[in-house]
């Protein structure tokens, strides 16, 4: 059964179609890769799956439910977790911080609650803190604990926006450019990452991503856009060699 | 374990703190002259009010100017419940007051309690048509609705006793009173910004995109922090009113809320001892400086009085401190027990402190 259901949405600004009938449908457990060349309309595709915009028409479908014009934070509570093109963490809070804000969502103690520290939020305290070690363990961001969330080499940024959003429990993960910056190396091991992640919590991936070694070797489906048109979409080889695709990449290197 | 222990440690070392200060009040009882007595009361009242500024724009990211508005519900609330019959008949002599008024009275602690939560009413009700705006627009709207309340009340005779304002309040605010509910508010500051709470109105602060993706409703939260500012502010204008026994529209005009942002931003956007620090040097400054708004003779030139001349001293320091000080005296940070005693400890987002 598909997880999420684009339905031919069309996004305009003023008199600019960022997007035009766009559809995608993702099976559970995928990993899925969204590419198109600069200005294609693919943040602004992810900005509608995740609520920043609501599509001029068309409808999204998440787990059976319409989360088109639902506003962000309740998108996020029904599973789906996103990360930035341009890094966006709290940037003066410590890393533990960072992701311990991502339980939040879950919090069933009131504030009063909460400023009284009566047992009940106690007891959610330390088990959003003990869930935050564990995560920041299972992507090695424990030797940075403490450090605030801005001193961290960028691609360990990158990493860390990532434990932000498996944090909130996500079984949908939308990530924009994760390997953005990172030299072959880094990507490399993003991808080896990605993978476990993906296993590890059970999730179906949606990425944005420019560095093709990582969309090919990891999507197993890729979608082109092009000026807010999916010209193309299948595996990484039909799309490789789609004539369309070429011509839309003319001048960039499809395998650079 | 460790952070076990060392969460003992601070409890028993506040509560030493404390109990240490309440002593020290009870010696500036007999100590300290009506007038210093009366700056050191003004000191906590301006402690408070710098921590309910700087839970909106300090902790929250809201640039909120309302301060002056919701101290006047909390004053006229608790003026309206602590005065007396007679004296109440004797204020509104233009016209009666309303006789619903008349002879509520209740004792100075739910006076107090009242104030806060009246105060904290309106903050929800006006939080949600305002909260939807941001950054100046924010602060315009907020600004606004301080001077509002000023004219309402200038018009509301049969309640407020408009112009004249009320005179002959009962001065219940002595230094217990007054240090009392700033340090039950600094802790209850310190305790909800330290939480699940405080954490999600930083992430507000530090990025509403990223943070609503996290699931963090922006509108609620918002409104949380907005009301609980309302709601200390109210308690702060409440405490005020009963240490003056004099109040009137007018002292609840944008020159207040201005003193309190100058407090806030020179103690720190973001920081709780920040704010006490400053609120304490800049009541202080603030008495000092009446002298420039007395006729000066310096021998070769005399000088005329010139009444406001203060305020021209505020706005140059709030210009210094935006262009020099810009993180203020604290910053973000804290004094606390970790920072002075521990070697390893004191790290702002120390795991194992809460
Ligand atoms: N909020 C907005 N208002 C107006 N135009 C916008 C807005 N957001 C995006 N656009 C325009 O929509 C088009 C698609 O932008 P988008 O950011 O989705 O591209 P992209 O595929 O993510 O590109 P890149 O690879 O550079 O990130 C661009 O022409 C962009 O200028
Ligand atoms: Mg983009």
């Amino acid at each position: 059964m598909a997880i999420l259901e684009v339905n031919k949405i069309t996004i305009k600004f003023g008199g600019l179609t960022a997007v035009s009938d766009f559809s995608l449908n993702l099976n559970e457990g995928e990993i899925v890769g969204l590419i198109g060349p600069n200005g294609a309309g693919k943040t602004t595709a992810f900005n509608a799956i995740t609520g920043i915009y609501v599509p001029t028409s068309g409808s999204i479908m998440f787990q059976g439910n319409d989360i088109t014009r639902l506003l962000p934070d309740k998108i996020t509570k029904l599973g789906v977790a996103r990360t930035f093109q341009n890094i966006r963490l709290f940037e003066n809070m410590s890393v533990f911080e960072n992701v311990l804000v991502g339980h939040h969502l879950r919090i069933k103690s009131s504030f009063i609650d909460a400023t009284l520290r009566t047992p009940k939020y106690n007891r959610e305290e330390k088990m959003m803190r003990d869930q935050t070690l564990e995560l920041l363990e299972k992507v090695n961001l424990t030797e940075y604990l403490n450090e605030k969330a801005s001193s961290l080499p960028y691609g360990q940024q990158r990493h860390l926006e990532i434990a932000r959003a498996l944090a909130t429990r996500p079984k949908l993960l939308l990530l924009d450019e994760p390997a953005a910056g990172m030299n072959p190396k880094e990507s490399e091991e993003l991808m080896k990452f990605l993978k476990q992640i993906r296993d590890k919590f059970n999730l179906t991936i949606l990425l944005i991503e420019h560095h093709m070694q990582v969309v090919m070797g990891i999507c197993e489906r890729i979608l082109v856009l092009d000026h807010g048109i999916t010209i193309a979409e299948g595996t990484p080889d039909e799309v490789q060699n789609n004539q369309k695709v070429i011509e839309a990449y003319l001048g960039v290197e499809l395998d650079a | 374990m460790k952070n076990m222990a060392k969460k003992y440690r601070n409890a028993i070392l506040t509560t030493v703190l404390i109990a240490a200060f309440f002593i020290f009040l009870s010696w500036t009882k007999t100590h300290l002259d009506a007038y210093v007595m009366r700056i050191f009361n003004l000191c906590a009242i301006n402690t408070i009010l710098a921590l309910s500024l700087n839970l909106t724009n300090g902790f929250t990211g809201l640039f909120s100017l309302g301060t002056a508005g919701f101290m006047a519900i909390g004053a006229y609330t608790s003026a309206l419940l602590t005065m007396p019959p007679g004296i109440k008949t004797m204020n509104f002599f233009m016209q009666p007051i309303n006789p619903m008024l008349l002879n509520i009275n209740v004792h100075f602690f739910f006076a107090l309690l009242i104030a806060g939560i009246l105060s904290a009413l309106v903050g929800f009700l006006i939080g949600a048509p305002v909260l939807k705006l941001k950054g100046d627009y924010l602060a315009i709207a907020t600004l606004g609705f301080g001077e509002i309340i000023s004219v309402v009340f200038t018009n509301t005779q049969t309640i407020t006793n408009g112009a004249l304002g009320l005179k002959g309040i009962p001065q219940y605010t002595d230094q217990y009173w007054s240090w009392g509910v700033a340090i039950v508010i600094i802790l209850g500051l310190k305790s909800l910004v330290n939480s699940s709470y405080g954490r999600a109105f930083k992430a507000i602060r530090e990025d509403e995109i990223a943070a609503q993706a996290m699931g963090i409703n922006l509108f609620s939260h918002k409104t949380l922090s907005f009301t609980v500012s309302a709601f200390i502010a109210g308690i702060g204008g409440a405490l005020l009113a009963n240490l003056n026994s004099t109040i009137d529209p007018t002292m609840f005009r944008f020159f207040f809320t201005y003193q309190i942002l100058l407090m806030v931003v020179l103690g720190g956007m973001g920081s709780i001892t920040g704010s006490v620090i400053s609120a304490c040097i800049i009541t202080v400054l603030m008495e000092l400086l009446r002298v420039v708004e007395s006729p000066m003779d310096l021998g070769f030139i005399s000088l005329p009085g010139i009444s406001g001349m203060r305020m021209v001293v505020f706005a140059i320091l709030l210009i210094l401190v935006v262009l020099f000080l810009r993180h203020g005296i604290m910053g973000e940070n804290e004094i606390s027990w970790d920072m002075l005693l521990g070697k390893e400890s004191g790290h702002r987002g120390n795991f194992g402190s809460q």
